[in-house]
């Protein structure tokens, strides 16, 4: 029997998962691909849902509280799923002492939302994150994958509400 | 491999060399401020005005001015001009002065301090090769130290120039990289790994992310050496998942050299086999930690164990494990090639070699620098830095990120190396190195780092999860001036505690940002109590 006809059914004909099966099998669907898999599952579905984690802990026959362990451990993964548009606030020591704490505050003041929550019309997600390693930049934000450099308050506003329309 | 190959390797970089070259740093923080947009200028500008033939547009790593940035160098063989802050709107007039006069209003002087003070060896390539062309690292000399170190050395001979080149961890700790080298080596099991611990997760620190982006191919032929002198087959590198540009020029770096020959089987010729395979981390600060970093390697949660056993002796999947960081890495080829007597004649008598740090915070240049061991503080700060923007005074050094302390502006003429910097109460940690003015309370930056390693926390052990959480809390009752007379006594008394019985090297050293700051700062931390009403009333001293 190959380990092909062994996998689960996945949770949807989301051709997705095809993406997922793939970084498993480049693996050997062994259990220390774990967390390889769940970025996989991450990258192509923006978060990881409980059908997913299921389906990844039958694949790799790795108990469930295991994967939802590791699932949650890491920063990196998120079990919600985002907004349309992302803003990433790096809190970094450098970002941190030139400002980042006002940026933060600028987008709750006009979103309401805080670090990891979303608006409730699901435009934007907000993040923190811990360091971005463009310290040269300070203060910095990753808005939909752009970096931007020296931002302030003012500016990230701006580019922000064009952004999200 | 042969040496035919190389040759031909690098007759294909010298095909696609011009007289003149205009190198564009392609680094992340150059490329999120237009690099991109200025490189496909260029590139524009010396197609129409049909200059292909003499002037090769060519993509590097980071050239080390973060905050000049994007960065331009355009050199012949005799002379190297560089440019900053250019955009693509320059591109025309660069171009055209290929070869004639310089554009003055876009010229960065290369003979200040930030860049005369320098000795590069780890970045030695950066900036000056195309990171994702391997023919261009072979050009500069690259891979020459593995073929040379395959065929005429043995490995134990490898083994001894590393270890009395006096070259020491360069992601904190400082062990002696020989030692343990040497250690793997022993090891009488069959299946050995080398690991390269590319998860650089101290705030304020981006040497392995310059390094992984800049020059990929020296830290692979640094992890072949080293699988070489130990007898490992497999290798990883584990790199933080926050660093896309990194990852993906490490996997191109990686497909090249396999393609080449210089990874894989059979290596160059000889019996050496190595593979080289890469493993994302997923934002937890203690998989920076050695054995979590296994653990996480490994699929699970990245939780420290005691040691010992050290990973030399059991590592990943339980084998005889090296591991080493990327700057340690990447020094490992230019030890071999030139020497360890020429490595060991920089630097200080138990601190060998170059450091490279992070300069970053109320400075005025940032960016990426390589020094000396045993250079001056101040040197650093203030003649390379170029001091506080507004010129104000520095107040504090933070070098070492949340293990780390701040060094006080006393102390800045003290030399930079492994045991200076621990007896100032810091370490040397992987090269962060944040400058702070007067600005800054230092109630707050010990509260910012505590909320840090309070939330990284892996919470295996009592002392780290629970301490750090309650000096947090205290921290934060200093801040907002609900303190108690008791509490300064309570902070210390944890920072033993949790120094004395954490788990892992992260527990150990977190409390050390508030011990540091206790020392130097003491009268803020007073201050901060006379905000509680407990001790004096609030209209006495007045609101914060």
């Amino acid at each position: 029997m190959s380990l092909q006809q062994s996998r689960p059914e996945p949770p949807s004909d989301d051709k997705r998962w095809k993406i997922v099966n793939a970084a498993m099998r480049r693996n050997g669907d062994d259990a220390h691909a774990l967390i390889e898999t769940l970025h996989a599952v991450q990258e192509a579905f923006g978060y990881l849902e409980d059908d997913g984690l299921r389906y990844v802990a039958k694949s790799l026959r790795a108990p469930l509280s295991k994967v939802y362990g590791v699932a949650t451990f890491y920063h990196f993964f998120t079990l919600k799923p985002q907004g349309e548009h992302n803003c990433v606030v790096c809190t970094g020591t450098a970002c941190h002492i030139k400002g980042a704490p006002a940026l933060l505050a600028s987008l709750k003041a006009q979103f309401a939302i805080g670090p990891g929550e979303t608006t409730a019309d699901n435009k934007l997600s907000v993040v923190s994150a811990r360091c971005i390693g463009s310290c040269g930049l300070a203060p910095a934000v990753v808005l939909d994958g752009t970096v931007m450099a020296n931002v302030s308050p003012q500016t990230l506003m701006e580019r922000v509400k064009k952004e999200i329309g | 491999m042969s040496t035919d190959e190389l040759v031909a390797l690098k007759n294909k970089a010298d095909q696609r060399r011009r007289p003149h070259r205009a190198c564009v740093c392609t680094a992340a923080s150059c490329q999120s401020i237009g690099a991109d947009r200025v490189l496909k200028a260029l590139e524009a500008a010396v197609a129409s005005a049909a200059r292909e033939h003499e002037i090769e547009v060519r993509a590097v790593g980071c050239m080390g001015l973060c905050s000049a940035g994007p960065l331009v160098t355009v050199e012949d063989d005799e002379s190297s001009v560089l440019y900053r802050n250019v955009a693509d709107a320059d591109a025309a007039a660069l171009a055209a002065s290929v070869g004639t006069t310089p554009v003055e209003r876009l010229r960065c002087p290369t003979d200040i301090p930030f860049f005369a003070r320098q000795h590069k060896i780890v970045l030695s390539n950066c900036g000056r090769v195309h990171p994702e062309r391997i023919e261009d690292y072979v050009a500069a000399g690259g891979y020459g130290a593995l073929y040379n170190a395959l065929n005429e050395m043995t490995p134990a001979e490898v083994l001894s120039e590393v270890a009395s080149s006096g070259l020491r961890g360069r992601g904190g700790a400082g062990y002696p990289t020989g030692l343990k080298w040497q250690t793997v080596a022993k090891s009488n099991d069959p299946v050995k790994y080398v690991v390269c611990n590319a998860d650089e997760g101290d705030p304020g620190a981006f040497m392995d992310r310059s390094v992984l982006e800049s020059d990929p191919h020296r830290v692979l032929e640094g992890m072949a050496l080293a699988a070489y002198a130990v007898g490992a087959k497999l290798g990883y590198v584990y790199v933080r998942a926050e660093y896309p540009l990194a990852i993906s020029r490490l996997r191109t770096a990686i497909r090249q050299a396999k393609a080449a020959n210089l990874l894989g089987q059979n290596i160059a010729g000889t019996r050496l086999e190595f593979s080289v395979d890469i493993r994302l981390g997923a934002g937890a600060f203690v998989c920076g930690e050695e054995t979590a970093l296994l653990a996480s390697i490994e699929g699970r949660r990245g939780q420290p164990r005691p040691r010992p056993p050290y990973p030399a002796e059991k590592g990943l999947f339980r084998r005889a494990t090296l591991i080493n960081n990327v700057e340690t890495f990447a020094n490992i080829a230019p030890i071999i090639e030139h020497g360890a007597a020429k490595f060991a004649s920089i630097g200080t008598e138990r601190s060998k070699g170059t450091k490279v740090f992070a300069l970053a915070g109320q400075v005025k240049n940032t960016g990426l620098i390589e020094v000396p061991m045993g250079i001056s503080l101040r040197e650093v700060v203030e003649a390379m830095g170029g001091g506080v923007p507004s010129g104000g005074k520095i107040k504090a050094v933070q070098t070492g990120g949340p293990s780390g302390g701040c060094i006080p502006y006393e102390h800045l003429d003290m030399p930079v190396d492994y045991d200076s910097l621990q007896k100032v109460g810091s370490i040397m940690g992987s090269g962060g190195m944040i400058v702070m003015d007067e600005s800054s309370n230092m109630v707050e930056v010990a509260r910012y780092f505590m909320e840090f390693s309070m939330s990284e926390s892996c919470g295996k052990c009592v002392p780290c999860r629970v301490g750090t959480y309650q000096m947090h809390e205290i921290l934060s009752r200093m801040q907002n001036g609900t303190a108690n007379g008791e509490d300064l006594a309570l902070l210390e008394e944890l920072t033993r505690t949790v120094s004395e019985t954490s788990l892992c090297g992260l527990g150990q050293s977190a409390p050390n940002p508030i011990k540091s700051t206790l020392r130097y700062y003491r009268p803020e931390y007073e201050a901060a109590l006379r905000k509680s009403p407990q001790i004096m009333p609030l209209t006495e001293e007045g609101a914060p």
